[in-house]
């Protein structure tokens, strides 16, 4: 491929990384007030960078490119933000809006009220955790994507034991060991594949690599180590216990972003930099891995006495579907198949991010009224707070794929793709994995819906702007199936692995 | 020559590295691993490195400047780990008393 040559559009990308990431830096000196001020008012900046991207990105249909310092690749560092990266940037303003207005209730600073550790925490790794998703989706260079993948990391795993507790820093730890390990397993293959191309920019990487053995050995690598970090199964050990020990914010986004991050580079690694190997068989294992995460995560779903750990076990389950992209885009690239599957994964990531942002957000609110989050002691639920039960239904029907929500659009695409791939046994996948699915919500909702018996009933309490937060999130992820499909188009744009 | 048994010795220190990060249970001893891990990359991108050097140059500058960065990465990595079983050890400490 040509190399790239910068657009007038990628300054917007360009400043959706940087500007989050010096907010954090100048968050840092101002204490927790500030940092919360510096958060709040950056929201709606942030949020307009990601739309006039993704509106650039659609009405140019090329992706926008900048060139950092004005040199070009292999020499310089190039962002490319394609249809996939335009919809992630979106789809990350908005959940890091909801999840940053949401946390003022319970890491905001009342005026005259000392301020807190969590909160002087909590905001700057919120700002660090934004810049460091954008980067993952919009940068072009593997070692680029290395530092993000790092400072995705690193800004997560704070937020795991904000509240200090033994336990969570101990899921702490152990997500720590498992995501160094992933991203020093990907920095080898970076060396490999330097070694044997002499250039790190993916546009110009792709179409270049052969079947050789170096290439082969950075690939096993680099998808083991992004996997560690997606936690696909059976790398997912440390998923649970750390999204379901972090405050509800917190969960929200690492159970809706961070793990996204890794999936869309592994997307660049086998679409972008390995176009031209044949990898079928790979894909293969990458989307049976996912169907096992689909059955066995919704089946461990269903066993959970806890209502957090119910939702991260999901989480474990849906990250699955994302792989069932792989061998249907690959098996017949430059078809309308490959399209539709490239959707159907694109649609899952983003309806997956508000449905999973909802769902912690509204398991948190609940918790937080009644004290405890064991399922079987919910009875009596839907009278004292109906605003968050709503909201885990209607996240629950995107997860379960039932029309007319995102989540249908999405599980819809992948399974027509299948079958028209020829590889039906996909399909049945989703489909049992679909009703396992429904299994899980609906066990929390039978309880919820009883009436109390033995449950001392918490003070009614109006709905606040938390539950019509958490509310607004959940009808979004069920409105992204209202969206005409052909819009979807804009993820198409700039996807790589095509044929020139 | 010089730059092959190098790049063995780093792909040696890696499997030393990855072996001990699955099989520790201790996690000092699991964060010195990672540490001998990622010295083991920088070892066979400065290998790479070395192979790469042409047009007058003795060795390839991008990878020195990869190395550099990861380098820092590798340190602060090290110290949130540590500062983690710092935190656990300390834990354990209060509830004995």
């Amino acid at each position: 491929m040509p190399p790239l040559a910068a657009t007038g559009s990628g300054l917007l990308p360009m400043l959706a990384v940087v500007l989050p990431v010096l907010a954090m830096v100048v968050a840092l000196p101002l204490g927790a007030r500030g940092a919360e001020r510096m958060t709040i008012a950056l929201l709606l900046p942030g949020f307009l960078l990601a739309l006039g991207t993704a509106i650039a990105v659609q009405s140019s249909g090329a992706p926008a490119i900048h060139l950092l310092g004005h040199w070009s690749p292999p020499l310089g560092l190039a962002f490319r933000a394609d249809g996939l990266a335009a919809a992630m940037l979106l789809a990350a303003a908005i959940v890091i809006a909801a999840v940053a207005l949401f946390a003022r209730g319970g890491f905001g600073v009342r005026s005259g009220a000392p301020e807190t550790r969590t909160a002087f925490a909590f905001w700057p790794l919120l700002l660090a955790l934004w810049g460091g998703i954008n980067l993952a989706v919009v940068a072009n260079d593997l070692f680029t994507l290395y530092v993000a993948l790092e400072l995705l990391t690193f800004a997560a795993m704070p937020l795991v034991c904000l509240e200090g507790k033994r336990e969570t820093i101990e899921a702490a730890l152990r997500y720590l060991m498992f995501a160094l390990l992933g991203s020093v397993l990907y920095l080898l293959g970076v060396a490999l594949i330097y070694g044997s191309a002499g250039t790190l920019d993916i546009t110009l990487l792709s179409g270049r690599l052969g079947l050789e053995a170096p290439v082969i050995v950075a690939a096993a690598l680099m998808t083991a180590g992004l996997l560690a970090k997606t936690a696909l199964l059976p790398l997912h050990l440390w998923l649970p216990s750390a999204h379901a020990g972090a405050p509800a914010a917190a969960s929200a986004v690492l159970s809706a972003l961070v793990v996204k991050g890794s999936f869309v580079i592994l997307v660049r690694l086998w679409f972008g930099v390995l176009a031209a190997t044949p990898s079928l068989p790979a894909m293969q294992i990458l989307a049976g891995l996912g169907a096992a995460a689909i059955l066995l995560g919704s089946a461990a779903a269903l066993a959970q006495p806890r209502l957090k750990l119910l939702v991260a076990y999901s989480t474990v389950a849906q990250i699955g579907y994302l792989f069932l992209m792989f061998p249907l885009v690959a098996g017949m690239p430059d078809s309308e198949t490959a399209a539709k599957a490239w959707t159907g994964g694109s649609v899952q990531a983003i309806s997956h991010a508000f449905a999973k942002a909802a769902m912690f957000l509204a398991v948190g609110l609940m918790a937080a009224r009644v004290g405890h989050d064991r399922i079987a002691d919910l009875a009596g639920t839907a009278r004292h707070m109906p605003v968050p039960l709503l909201t885990f239904g209607l996240a629950g029907l995107t997860l379960m794929g039932v029309p007319p929500s995102g989540g249908f659009a999405a599980k819809w695409l992948l399974l027509s793709a299948a079958i028209e791939a020829g590889q039906w046994w996909w399909a049945l996948v989703v489909l049992g994995g679909g009703l396992l699915t429904g299994g899980y919500v609906y066990r929390v909702l039978s309880v919820s819906l009883t009436s109390s018996g033995a449950l001392a009933p918490p003070a009614p309490q109006p709905p606040g702007t938390p539950d019509a937060i958490a509310l607004g999130l959940a009808v979004l992820s069920v409105a992204l199936g209202f969206v005409p499909l052909a819009s979807f188009g804009l993820v198409q744009v700039g996807r790589m692995g095509l044929a020139p | 020559m010089s730059a092959t048994l190098f790049g063995l010795l780093g792909a040696a220190l890696v499997g030393i590295g990855l072996f001990g990060m699955l099989v520790g249970t201790q996690p000092l001893m699991r964060i010195v691993c990672f540490n001998l891990l990622g010295s083991g990359v920088f070892l066979v991108f400065g290998a790479v490195a070395r192979r790469g050097g042409g047009a007058g140059f003795a060795a390839d500058p991008v990878p020195q400047a990869v190395i550099l960065t990861g380098l820092v990465v590798a340190f602060a990595a090290t110290t949130l780990a540590v500062a983690l079983v710092l935190r656990l050890a300390g834990n354990e400490d209060e509830d004995r008393h």
